[in-house]
């Protein structure tokens, strides 16, 4: 998406498009990414529960997976999961 | 023909404003512009003015409230000084910034410390850099105009930036003066219901005040700057309709026995007219003096500065605040900064005056023309001194 010139800005950039922050990938802010081991999670969703950013979705087989174009990387899901079910891996 | 009649200052700012049909106050309390929150709280509660009157907590929760009521697409003013304005100072950038034309009288006073309740301009003077259009106030009548004239260069289209009208504390809030109001005929005739350019509400929604990246942030302050620049044509053209309806008139730089003077003083706000005295005692002794007063203070106006003083020899340009170790007052680093591109410019001299409430009389304007005069080789030029300082 082509930036816009400060001649393009909306007066006072006010945004009239709601939920247009989805369109913001906060993933590109990331250095690590969780990898969740299924053998080891209980599908308890405290990952779920405490991810900041709401990306931590359940899967049908009832795994948990994070949606990498918001997931930050913060780990705090890896932090709280008890069963240490989720390790924080370096990006290539 | 209006009657003229005698108010107290800060009344007749609050009976403007209410003839401005203003749909909600935020006012918090403070010496000395008290008198405006008291009495449009009375006309909101004796059914006079139509209007909430929200009765803040703090002036961060009241400059924060007009932001709201503001955003909600109310016409929403506030007022406050000193210590007050310097609690808003962090919603201040933010009321520009989102180009909500909230009005704002400041009813000038010291800040602490020490603690000192009376007139002078550093409250005004660290906001200078919010994007708020800043004007003076010179008299009880100027306070009235000028705060009825801020909705509607404020609400402009091509504006949308809120107004804050400087009235000097005590020395114009606390003067019984005698001013014409207009009627709410004029008033409606001349100011057009507000017309937001965007409006918070349940069923459009919009994000108001968005977070901004690096990648944003320049093309927003650059916009912001141009919009406050261009709002110098609207202001303008306000004052000229002001003119045309009301008879007085209104320029950015108003220029007094200049054209042919010596020696000019500037001043801003109620000074202007002991100054005025003192350059009229001065010409009746054969002295070229004159007086240009700076009314419009943010967009600063350079090009009429320029004009009025580019027959002057020796410019005394008088503070009403301390830059602590800087180049002087405030407005005599402004007034440098406007000048320092000239090939020919007068030697400028700054005198900080007025400070706390300190008397200036129409004597001390006469004698700081004669000291100036008396300097022949300029060698106190380009410096700052406490006028009358106890040394």
């Amino acid at each position: 998406m082509a930036l816009k010139t400060w001649k393009e800005l909306p007066v006072g950039c006010v945004v009239f498009e709601p939920g247009s922050a989805s369109e913001y990938h906060t993933g590109s802010w990331r250095s690590q990414r969780p990898i969740w081991d299924d053998a080891k999670c209980i599908k308890c969703g405290i990952c779920y529960v405490f991810c900041p950013e709401g990306c931590v979705q359940q899967g049908e087989n009832g795994f948990f997976k994070a949606d990498l174009n918001y997931c930050k990387g913060c780990g705090i899901c890896a932090h709280e999961c008890w069963p240490r079910a989720i390790k924080m891996v370096e990006e290539g | 023909m209006h009657k003229r009649v005698g108010l107290e200052v800060t009344v007749a700012v609050a009976e403007a404003v209410a003839l401005c049909r203003i749909d909600m106050a935020g006012v918090y309390p403070i010496t000395p512009q008290s008198h405006i929150a008291e009495h449009l709280s009375n006309l909101v509660a004796d059914g006079v003015l139509d209007a909430e009157f929200v009765t803040v907590e703090s002036e961060h929760s009241a400059m924060s409230a007009v932001i709201g009521a503001s955003s909600a697409g109310a016409r929403a003013y506030t007022a406050t000084a000193s210590q007050g304005l310097l609690l808003m100072n962090e919603l201040l950038p933010i009321a520009s910034a989102m180009r909500l034309p909230i009005t704002m009288a400041i009813a000038n006073r010291a800040v602490s410390g020490p603690l000192n309740i009376l007139n002078d301009h550093s409250d005004i003077m660290p906001q200078r850099d919010t994007g708020w259009i800043t004007v003076f106030a010179e008299n009880g009548q100027e306070s009235v105009d000028l705060s009825i004239q801020a909705f509607k260069i404020a609400e402009h289209p091509d504006v949308m930036l809120p107004v804050c009208v400087n009235i000097d504390g005590f020395q114009l809030t606390h003067m019984v003066e005698p001013v014409e109001l207009p009627t709410q005929e004029e008033v409606d005739a001349f100011l057009p219901p507000f017309v937001p350019h965007a409006t918070l509400h349940p069923s459009r929604p919009v994000t108001m005040g968005a977070f901004s990246m690096s990648d944003y942030f320049t093309e927003i302050m650059k916009a912001k700057d141009e919009a406050i620049k261009n709002s110098k044509k609207v202001i303008l053209d306000v004052w000229k309709e002001w003119e045309e309806k009301f008879g007085r008139s209104y320029k950015p730089v108003e220029s007094y026995r200049a054209d042919d003077a010596d020696v000019v003083l500037l001043t801003m706000g109620s000074m202007g007219e002991t100054a005025g005295l003192a350059i009229d005692d001065l010409r009746a002794r054969g002295i070229k003096a004159g007086l240009v007063k700076l009314r419009l203070w943010r967009p600063f106006p350079f090009a009429e500065l320029k004009a009025a003083i580019k027959n002057t020899k020796k410019l005394i340009v008088t503070d009403r605040a301390v830059s602590f170790g800087g180049p002087g007052g405030p407005v005599f680093s402004e007034i440098k900064s406007a000048l320092f591109a000239e090939a020919s410019r007068p030697a400028a001299y700054n005198y900080i005056i007025g400070l706390g409430g300190r008397d200036v009389t129409v004597s001390d304007f006469a004698n700081m023309v004669e000291t100036v005069m008396a300097d022949a080789g300029n060698k106190k030029a380009d410096t700052y001194e406490f006028w009358g300082v106890r040394e």
